[in-house]
C-alpha cells in the first residue's frame, strides 16, 4: 500500500509536519493565552497566524553561541539528533490509504526505536553543555525516558496483539468496526502517559524544569540550535498525537470526510489536549514521577497486557 | 487523579470567560477624572496665566523635577518667567497640584507621553499651559485675592471688605 509517487510522499510528509510543528508555537501560545483569560499573539497578520513567520525571522538571526567549555561537536550534533528521530518515525506512520512513506511491516518497534534513540539527544545536550544544570536535566531525562519507555511499549502491546500486526496501516484496518481505545482503554491512558513523559512536555517537563534547572537540558543552547530542540519537542507532540490516533482512534478511519480530514481533526485533537495539560498541570517532584513511573504505571502495563492476552486467547479458541 | 481530570475540565471552560486583557491602542483604557497623568498649567477664564510663581510646588517636588523663575508684569502680577518640567524625573504624586494655592498646576488622565530622546521629556512652559481652566472652571485667584495690581486696587476683589484705616479710631 506504498504511494506510487514516493517521493511526493516523502515531501508532503516532511513539509506539512515541519509546518505543522512552527504552526504548533503559534497555536499553543495562542491556546495557552485563551485558558489563561488572555488573547496571545493576535497582532502580525491575521488572528497573529504570521507571528510563527516573525519568530522564525527571529530566531534565525539570533546569535548563534557555543561556550567555550563545551564539547563543541556533541554540543553542534545534539540538536539534530532529536529532529531526526522524530522526523524518522513520521516515515512510518500512516496518514491515509497511500499517503505514507513506506508501509514498514515492523513500524510499531520501528517507531519505539527510534522514540529511544531521541533520548541520545537530550543526554548528549545535557552532557556537552558542561554545566551543572544541563547535566542535572539531561539526567534527568535519561532517567524519565528510559523508564516511561518501558511501559510505553508495553501498554502498546496489547493493541498488537488486538490487531495480530506491528504494521502501523494494519493496525488501523483492524479498527474498521471498533476503535481500540474502547478494549483497551487502560492501555491508551498508559500510552498517553508515557507519551506526554517521552515528550517532555508539561507536566513531565522535568528536564527543562525552568523554575529548578534554568532551562535544564538546553540551557546553553541559543539561537537555531535551541529552535531545533524546539522544533523537536514540537514534532514529538505531533508524533505522540498522531500515534494516539493511529493505534486507539482508528487513524484516518471515519464517515463522509475524506481520511486524511479524519486523520487531522483527530490529531488536532490530540495537541490541544497536550497543551491544555500544559495549561492546567503542575510538575511532579522528580522522584514521585519515577515512583509513579516504576510502581504504578509498569504493574499496570503489565497485567493490562496479561488480561488482554488472556481474553485474546480465549477469544481464539 | 479526579482532581487533575477536574481541573483540566475547569482550565477547559476559561476558554468562554471574557479577556482580561485590554486591547490598548485599538481599545483606551477608562481613567478617573481624577487620574494623575500629564501636568498642565491652567488659565484663568479670562486667559491670563494662574499661576503665581509662588514656587510651592518646587519644593513640594519629591523628586525636584519643577524648576521656574518668578517675574512681575507692568501691572504688578506675579507669573513664572519659565516653568520647566522635568517629566524624566516626575513620579506623578500630585503633590503640586495639592500645593498650588491658585489651581494652576493640574494633573490630568493622559498618560501617552512616551518619547525617543530624554531631553525631550523636559516641557517647558509653552508645552505645559493649555488653554482652559481645567477641573475649575470658575475660578480667578487675581479676581478674589487681596492683592493690589494693576486695574484692581484694595477692596476692590470679590467679597473683599474695603481696607481698613488705620489712622482712624473707629472700629
Amino acid at each position: 500500500m506504498t504511494s506510487p509517487f514516493p517521493i511526493l510522499s516523502i515531501l508532503g510528509i516532511l513539509v506539512v509536519t515541519l509546518t505543522l510543528a512552527a504552526g504548533l508555537i503559534w497555536l499553543e501560545r495562542r491556546l495557552l493565552a485563551l485558558w489563561q483569560d488572555r488573547y496571545g499573539p493576535n497582532r502580525v497578520g491575521p488572528f497573529g497566524l504570521l507571528q510563527v513567520l516573525a519568530d522564525m525571522i527571529k530566531i534565525f538571526f539570533k546569535e548563534d553561541w557555543i561556550p567555550p567549555f563545551a564539547d563543541k561537536a556533541v554540543f553542534i550534533g545534539a540538536p539534530a539528533v532529536i529532529v531526526v528521530t522524530v522526523l524518522m518515525s513520521f516515515a512510518v506512520l500512516p496518514i491515509a490509504p497511500g499517503i505514507i512513506v513506506t508501509d514498514l511491516n515492523v513500524g510499531l518497534l520501528f517507531v519505539l526505536a527510534m522514540s529511544s534513540l531521541g533520548v541520545y539527544s537530550v543526554v548528549l545536550a545535557g552532557w556537552s553543555s558542561d554545566n551543572k544544570y544541563a547535566l542535572l536535566g539531561g539526567l534527568r531525562a535519561a532517567a524519565q525516558m528510559l523508564s516511561y519507555e518501558v511501559f510505553m511499549g508495553l501498554s502498546l502491546m496489547g493493541v498488537v496483539l488486538l490487531a495480530g500486526s506491528f504494521n502501523l496501516s494494519a493496525i488501523v484496518q483492524a479498527q474498521q468496526r471498533l476503535w481500540f481505545v474502547v478494549p483497551q482503554f487502560l492501555g491508551f491512558v498508559l500510552f498517553l502517559i508515557a507519551g506526554i513523559a517521552e515528550t517532555r512536555r508539561l507536566p513531565f517537563d522535568l528536564p527543562e524544569a525552568e523554575s529548578e534547572l534554568i532551562a535544564g537540558f538546553h540551557s546553553e543552547y541559543s539561537g537555531m540550535k535551541f529552535g531545533m530542540f524546539f522544533v523537536g519537542e514540537y514534532l514529538g507532540v505531533v508524533l505522540i498525537s498522531s500515534l494516539i490516533t493511529v493505534l486507539f482512534f482508528g487513524g484516518w478511519l471515519g464517515p463522509v470526510l475524506p481520511p486524511i480530514v479524519w486523520f487531522l481533526v483527530k490529531v488536532m485533537f490530540f495537541i490541544c489536549f497536550f497543551i491544555l495539560l500544559r495549561a492546567a498541570l503542575p510538575r511532579p517532584r522528580f522522584d514521585q514521577l519515577m515512583s509513579w513511573g516504576w510502581k504504578v504505571m509498569l504493574p499496570l502495563a503489565l497485567a493490562n497486557l496479561l488480561v488482554t492476552g488472556a481474553v485474546a486467547l480465549a477469544w481464539s479458541k | 487523579m479526579f482532581s487533575i481530570i477536574r481541573t483540566l475540565w475547569y482550565v477547559l471552560l476559561h476558554m468562554f470567560q471574557k479577556r482580561v486583557t485590554v486591547q490598548y491602542p485599538d481599545e483606551k483604557p477608562y481613567l478617573a477624572p481624577r487620574y494623575r497623568g500629564r501636568i498642565v498649567l491652567s488659565r484663568d477664564p479670562d486667559g491670563g496665566e494662574r499661576c503665581v510663581a509662588c514656587y510651592l510646588c518646587a519644593v513640594v517636588c519629591p523628586v525636584d523635577c519643577i524648576a521656574l523663575q518668578a517675574t512681575e508684569d507692568t501691572t504688578g502680577r506675579r507669573y513664572p518667567e519659565f516653568f520647566r518640567i522635568n517629566f524624566s524625573r516626575c513620579i506623578f504624586c500630585g503633590f503640586c497640584e495639592d500645593a498650588c494655592p491658585t489651581y494652576a498646576i493640574q494633573l490630568t488622565p493622559d498618560f501617552e507621553m512616551g518619547e525617543y530622546h530624554r531631553p525631550s521629556l523636559v516641557y517647558e512652559k509653552e508645552d505645559l499651559l493649555i488653554n482652559g481652566p481645567g477641573k475649575y472652571p470658575g475660578y480667578n485667584f487675581w479676581r478674589v485675592c487681596g492683592v493690589q495690581i494693576g486695574g484692581k486696587d484694595k477692596g476692590q476683589a470679590e467679597n473683599e471688605g474695603r481696607p481698613v484705616d488705620i489712622h482712624s479710631l473707629l472700629p
